[in-house]
């Protein structure tokens, strides 16, 4: 990945994707959280754009930034009486240990490692992408939408209330 | 300077431990799913990486996985979202040191 513009789209995505997950860490209000999560989410769509996956960064931008990051918002705003404290538990010295440790096992094999790589566009095009999912994928892909369909039912089943069943006749 | 594959897998390799850290350490519910969101998109970082550097005769199937990985992380939230509210409802806490119903 030659040039100028990739190395600085490089580094300034990289700067924004990670300073935000480092955000999500150490805010203390649960809501600034959730936004720098959202600007984690496009950086990462950013990420995609740059490895030339145009249409997974198009998917990021609109299943993650718009659909997750307001379900997790909603989350927030329905649990109100918790307050917006984003503090951690007492396992925060030995999360933080494990993650330093599995950062540093991660980092010495990959730069230990000799990869075997092509740097020329792949030209993974939306048309193939969509010829894979229907053709060889098949059947993951038709899992996958029984899956979606199973998670919205039990996640309707799980918020209704207690008056809304009785209603129903079904409790 | 060129950016390669270690750049990208080490971006990733940091998401990656960041979320660990917030889904382990978190004490709101909503936040561990919020790590476990994060880690899901550094594995997302990682494959496509791997797609566009890799030699391979199928440049697509590293896309085709990133689209299934999408999938099941909307599934998962939307439950764990939805437990987080019926927990709150009975318990009036998404605290995760609070929920020991299980502990004698």
């Amino acid at each position: 990945m030659d040039g100028a513009g990739p190395t600085l789209a490089f580094w300034a995505l990289s700067a924004v994707t990670l300073v935000a997950a480092g955000g999500v860490l150490v805010s203390r209000n649960l809501l600034h959280a959730v936004l720098f999560l959202i600007l984690s989410f496009v950086g990462i769509a950013g990420f995609f754009l740059l490895l030339s996956a145009e249409f997974l960064a198009m998917a990021q931008v609109v299943i993650y930034v718009g659909a997750i990051a307001v379900l997790v918002l909603f989350a927030v705003l329905l649990t109100p009486a918790v307050g917006r404290d984003n503090g951690e538990t007492r396992f925060i010295a030995p999360a933080l240990l494990l993650s330093v440790a599995l950062a540093a096992v991660f980092i010495f094999v990959i730069h230990d490692t000799t990869w075997n790589t092509v740097d020329e566009d792949p030209r993974a095009t939306v048309e193939s992408l969509g010829t894979a999912l229907l053709g060889r994928w098949v059947l993951p892909f038709e899992i996958a939408s029984v899956l979606l369909t199973a998670a919205l039912v039990g996640a309707i089943m799980l918020v209704r209330s207690p008056e809304e069943e009785a209603e129903d006749g079904l409790a | 300077m060129n950016v390669g594959i270690e750049h990208f897998l080490t971006v990733g390799a940091l998401l990656f431990c960041l979320g660990l850290v917030v889904a382990l350490s978190k004490r709101n519910a909503i936040g561990v799913l919020m790590g476990v969101e994060l880690m899901l998109n550094a594995v997302n970082l990682t494959l496509i990486t791997f797609s566009r550097f890799s030699v391979s005769e199928q440049p697509v199937t590293g896309h085709a996985f990133t689209v299934f990985v999408i999938t099941v992380a909307a599934a998962e939230a939307a439950v764990a979202l939805a437990l987080a509210v019926s927990v709150y409802r009975n318990r009036q806490t998404v605290n995760v040191d609070q929920i020991n119903l299980l502990k004698s």
